[in-house]
């Protein structure tokens, strides 16, 4: 479970988060979800440790972020899976070895231990015959999908997922999106993805916090969001023609 | 406060750097591999341009000497002396600071717009010292080896030149390469090799990873890390110069 508790932060003089309490809880998929530039990226940046909060807390499990030692939050991180929106992959190593990557740096497990693991988590993510490309080689699809596989062959507890869709067709979309849920619910973990494709809401959204001009505007889950009065959720659910049409029906 | 915050900046990450390393066994790793890319790859720049500057010093010397009361055998005395004290450790340094310089900062600049130092930083690792910290001890171990390799292929050059051109014997210039030799010439010039690969690899590796933007960003970086480096070496040179001969 990971808790914000009041967080606020700043840029420049300007408010982007503005008292945020949220509980993101453990064995679901929690969305951040909200326009452009409402903030949802800062928040995941905070919470994941990347921004510090200029005011609040984020608490993992009872342990508050901002007043841990360097060491402990070090240990917070290797507990942490990150899917980054491009991939975040590294360029200079095979799609086998990106996967291996977090346990040869952070397990003494031998070399062949390493790859039966980035194998099992490979075939987890539904890739198998590409251990030996490298990312520039590989489609986007496939991209995310190797980023799954090395945020998971450490067992995190937390795993965190930045607009996990965008450059992804519709299809591709929903694997990724049923993959981080599947995993979700199997590992018991506590998954936050920030996105606002609303097909992710409707498909995985268990837990959902909608970020408007920097507070947390609304909350709910994938049944609330259809049937809310709120006039922001609705203008940001219902902004398509498609989805429109379908109200209607 | 222009100077003054990019140096605490860069002393600030230069403590990052020299943190202790997560996994030593993957960093050994890294300087090997930072050994090759930076070092071994860099061999054929550096053996071109030795033998044609050792070529063109020795002709030159040869032109300017034309006193009958300075004996011939000066040329090749001067040609050692240049490029022991000067050609070699500099300037080389400052080729070595475009071709690694850049290369380092665009690496690590590209990794940082595309998000593998945040990456790295959320697995836990600490992203300044798994990536600058291998290169800064990889060049400060393999540039003092080339710039070895430079000062014989210079004087190859030089002695190359001069057998061509009709200039001097091989024995005259023999003669000049060896007289008066001082072995701390030879340490003066390492000393400075080491010090210039700490300030070509800490900078580029500095403007690298303050990197933000896009590929326009890690352009300028890669321009601004071979500027200040180039910069810094011509500073060091002069005090260590100062320091070490005076």
């Amino acid at each position: 479970m990971i808790e914000a508790i009041h967080v606020y932060k700043e840029f420049n003089g300007k408010t982007v988060l503005n008292d945020i309490s949220f509980v993101f809880e453990q064995g679901k998929t929690n969305l951040i979800i909200g326009q452009s530039g409402s903030g949802k990226t800062v928040l995941m940046k905070c919470l994941v440790g990347l921004f510090p909060v200029d005011s609040g807390q984020v608490v993992f499990n009872g342990r508050v972020f901002s007043e841990i030692s360097y060491g402990e939050k070090k240990k917070i991180r290797q507990e942490i899976g990150m899917l980054f929106q491009g991939g975040a992959l590294f360029d200079s190593l095979s799609v086998e070895e990106n996967v291996m990557f977090p346990l040869s740096m952070f397990t003494k497990q031998t070399l062949e231990e390493n790859r039966e693991r980035a194998n099992f988590c490979l075939k987890r993510v539904n890739l198998e015959n590409v251990n030996k490309l490298y990312p520039s080689e590989i489609s986007g699809g496939m991209k995310k999908r190797v980023a799954i596989a090395r945020a998971i062959s450490l067992n995190p507890k937390y795993l965190f997922c930045d607009e996990p869709n965008s450059g992804l067709d519709p299809t591709t979309s929903i694997v990724i999106d049923n993959l981080i849920s599947e995993i979700t619910q199997e590992y018991q973990i506590t998954t936050i993805v920030n996105t606002h494709d609303m097909n992710s809401v409707i498909e995985i959204g268990d837990k959902i916090a909608f970020i408007y001009k920097g507070q947390l505007w609304w909350q709910g889950d994938k049944h609330d969001i259809l049937h809310t009065d709120n006039k922001e959720i609705n203008d940001f659910v219902y902004a398509t023609e498609l989805t429109r049409r379908l109200k209607g029906k | 406060m222009k100077i003054i915050t990019p140096l605490g900046q860069y002393l600030l990450l230069m403590r990052l750097v020299f943190k202790k390393p997560e996994n030593p066994r993957i960093y050994f790793k890294r300087i090997i591999q930072e050994i090759d890319s930076l070092g071994i790859d860099s061999l054929g720049i550096v053996a071109i341009i030795s033998i044609f500057i050792g070529a063109v010093l020795t002709i030159q010397m040869a032109f300017n000497i034309d006193s009958p009361l300075i004996p011939i055998y000066t040329i090749g005395f001067a040609t050692r002396k240049s490029v022991i004290l000067e050609f070699s450790p500099t300037i080389v340094s400052l080729i070595l600071a475009g071709k690694v310089g850049s290369q380092i900062a665009s690496e690590i600049g590209t990794m940082r717009v595309t998000e593998q130092i945040d990456a790295l930083e959320i697995m836990g690792v600490n992203p300044p010292s798994y990536l600058i910290f291998p290169k800064i001890i990889a060049a400060m171990i393999i540039n003092p080896i080339l710039i070895l390799v430079s000062m014989i292929l210079a004087l190859f050059g030089g002695w190359l030149s001069g057998e061509l051109t009709g200039l001097l014997t091989s024995s005259t210039y023999v003669l000049g390469i060896r007289f008066a030799f001082k072995g701390f010439d030879i340490v003066y010039a390492l000393v400075k090799t080491v010090v210039f690969a700490f300030l070509i690899t800490s900078i580029s590796g500095y403007f690298g990873y303050y990197t933000s933007g896009g590929a326009l960003e890690v352009g300028r970086s890669s321009t601004k890390a071979v500027v200040n480096s180039s910069i810094m070496i011509l500073l060091f040179n002069l005090i260590l110069t100062q320091l070490l001969l005076a």
